[in-house]
């Protein structure tokens, strides 16, 4: 009957308030549990999207190739030479683009770090000679000018596109739109300056890179200038190394070809590169799921603290509930004796514990909304809040409130009506 | 009146009633077989040293203990071995219970606290609260109906109590030391009321060690050893079992 569970709930909030202080303490147990919940799975959740928008930054249909400097003692030839050899060749590029099946695009990208100069400002910067497609292929933008073009690259133009820190820091107040550009010995005319973008490198590392300091040219026009060798000076000792790419970028035509067309390209590279690993293939597909599979093991572990703290919040209903039970057993007396069946005791103490937990659930829901929005004003992170944390959270805050309730309601029940009378 | 009253059905009809405990390997007889009739408007005092067994047989009569033997006849009905949920509907419509220190529950008001009995009876809240509310009005407390009992003097706080012993309309009034706890000016009104009570017909019965109180009653059962001593009733007196 309504009516019954209407008094029921009633009579449990009266109860309650006898001893308010009481029952706000053992909320407040459950309003931690379940707000630290909801806080924790928030930000949670708002880091491993921002993880997620990075990575798929990267392209998730791309395949990345990237060159890597083998470890010293690999190239005790070299270290003769004084000059280390090592990376992706053009006969890669050739090898892949003829033999791996379901490959839309190729990108090459070489990179010189070169000093860039326009008038009397100067900063270190990344000359990346690519080709026009660099842009689709990284759903990279631009925001004044345009990208290289197909006739820069045919004709091997001295024009370039700067990245919006360097077009910001060299051109402060002037419009860098037709502007000669030096970045190191060379010259460069401006066409262009790109949108900010920074993505997840995707190595160990899983440091981020800011492409603000790049100067895109045309990859034709930086071979011809810089050629092959690279000479770095670094603490005094002249290092030279001879790359001849330092990235790939494959474009797969479809998101369920990119693993096999990844091992595919591992395949050729292992081929051609018999003595020394001095690649690596990284793949934003397998980094997507990867951190899907961290985001998992987050939730898993979260859940797992979650559990506990609502736990020992549990722990305190039923210490609260054993007490309130002992302390009113001759009320229990007296309702058996005025007609209270066992069930009706029952029942009564089940629906004081409940509205105990949901009293903490509901304060919680509330906490647990207002932290994660502190923590994104203050700081940089991103939360998000989802629904289902809530009714989640909540949920388990009522059903940790039935099953800790329930002992002491039946300890209650099972009262002699005798005993419990005679009680003082 | 004394043959108007013996020819008045039995309210309560105790056969050979017997409680015993176990303590281990010894069996203590609290009760040793009692023999009791009580007819319908009848006003009983049971009288008996502590120890005697009165508790234990005012348990028994309240349902709220079954006897180890023997037959308790309530209303026509053999209530001696029912299950536990019987027991509880048994009390709650045939019985009503004062106690010594009023047992009122202190969050509820004095017109929640007169209802309670309804309530586990189902009765539908308007009804209830109608009943309760005339019975309160009755017992000189229908301005007091939203107060809490703490707020009560102890006279007060047993005429609430009073008024929820009578709201379920019971078959028996049982009163356990009522005026226990009371001095000596409330008590008297107490026993008014229960005087009043027994004039309208009801049948009461009063657990009390003070003879003045008992004086109040027309019959008074006086209980020793688990036994009935001596039944005194309408000026006569008939030994018990014991005394024979």
């Amino acid at each position: 009957m309504i009516g019954t569970a209407a008094r029921t709930l009633k009579l449990g909030v009266q109860s309650l308030l006898l001893h308010g202080l009481r029952s706000l303490l053992t909320c407040m147990g459950v309003l931690f549990g379940v707000a630290s919940v909801i806080a924790m799975l928030a930000i949670g959740e708002g880091l491993s999207f921002d993880v997620q928008q990075r990575i798929q930054a990267l392209g998730s249909n791309n395949v990345l190739v990237r060159s890597v400097k083998p470890p010293e003692s690999n190239s005790a030839s070299a270290e003769r030479s004084r000059i280390s050899k090592y990376g992706i060749t053009y006969r890669d590029v050739q090898r892949i683009q003829e033999t791996v099946p379901g490959i839309e695009v190729v990108v090459p990208v070489r990179a010189i770090y070169q000093d860039s100069r326009f008038r009397d400002r100067r900063m270190e910067a990344r000359v990346v000679g690519t080709l026009p497609l660099y842009r689709n292929v990284n759903r990279y933008q631009v925001s004044e000018g345009r990208f290289l073009s197909a006739i820069d690259l045919k004709q091997s133009r001295a024009v370039c596109v700067l990245g919006d820190r360097i077009a910001r820091d060299l051109f402060p107040l002037e419009d860098p739109l037709g502007k000669i550009v030096k970045a190191g010995k060379f010259s460069f005319r401006v066409v262009g300056v790109m949108q900010p973008r920074t993505v997840i490198r995707g190595d160990q590392s899983g440091s981020l890179e800011d492409f603000g300091k790049d100067i895109y040219a045309p990859l034709s026009t930086v071979r011809e200038l810089y050629g092959e060798i690279i000479v770095k000076v670094s603490s005094g000792s002249r290092d030279m190394e001879q790359v001849e790419l330092h990235e790939l970028q494959v474009k797969v035509g479809s998101l369920d070809r990119v693993e096999p067309v990844s091992q595919v390209i591992e395949g050729i590279l292992e081929h051609g590169h018999k003595d020394k690993r001095d690649y690596e293939v990284v793949v934003p597909l397998s980094l997507l799921r990867e951190a899907e599979r961290t985001k998992r093991m987050f939730n898993l572990v979260l859940g797992s603290i979650a559990g506990i703290s609502l736990l020992v919040g549990g722990i305190g209903i039923t210490n609260v509930m054993l007490a309130t039970v002992t302390e009113r057993t001759r009320e229990i007396g007296v309702r058996r004796a005025l007609g209270a069946k066992r069930g009706h005791i029952l029942f009564q103490f089940l629906v004081e514990t409940v509205v105990l937990a949901c009293g903490g659930g509901g304060l919680g829901v509330a906490v647990g909304v207002a932290i994660p929005f502190v923590v994104s004003r203050f700081s940089e992170l991103v939360t998000i809040v989802t629904p289902s944390s809530l009714v989640l959270s909540f949920g388990i805050s009522v059903g940790v409130g039935m099953i800790f309730g329930l002992y002491p309601a039946w300890r209650a029940a099972s009262m002699d009506p005798v005993e419990a009378l005679r009680h003082e | 009146m004394n043959s108007a009253q013996d020819s008045a059905p039995a309210v309560v009809e105790l056969k050979n009633l017997q409680r015993h405990y176990f303590m281990g390997t010894n069996v203590v007889k609290a009760l040793d077989g009692v023999d009791l009739t009580i007819r319908q408007g009848e006003y009983w005092a049971i009288m008996g040293p502590s120890g005697s067994g009165k508790s234990t047989l005012l348990n028994l009569l309240g349902c709220l203990d079954r006897p180890s033997a023997g037959e308790y006849w309530l209303g026509g009905k053999n209530v001696a071995q029912l299950s536990d949920d019987e027991l509880s509907e048994t009390r709650g419509k045939d019985l009503g219970f004062v106690f010594q220190s009023f047992h009122l529950i202190p969050q509820l008001t004095i017109l929640e606290n007169v209802e309670v009995p309804l309530f586990y009876q189902g009765v539908p809240i308007q009804e209830s609260r109608e009943r309760a509310r005339a019975l309160l009005e009755k017992v000189g407390l229908g301005d007091r109906l939203d107060h809490r009992s703490t707020e009560l003097s102890g006279g007060q706080q047993q005429r609430v109590a009073v008024a929820r012993a009578l709201v379920n309309d019971p078959l028996v009034l049982l009163a356990d030391e009522p005026t226990g706890n009371l001095d000596s000016k409330t008590s008297e009104e107490i026993l008014a009321l229960f005087e009043e009570l027994h004039q309208q017909g009801r049948t009461l019965i009063l657990v009390t060690h003070d003879p003045s109180i008992a004086d109040h009653a027309t019959s008074v059962l006086r209980v020793k050893d688990g036994l009935v001593d001596e039944i005194t009733q309408g000026g006569r007196s008939v030994p018990g079992r014991s005394a024979g």
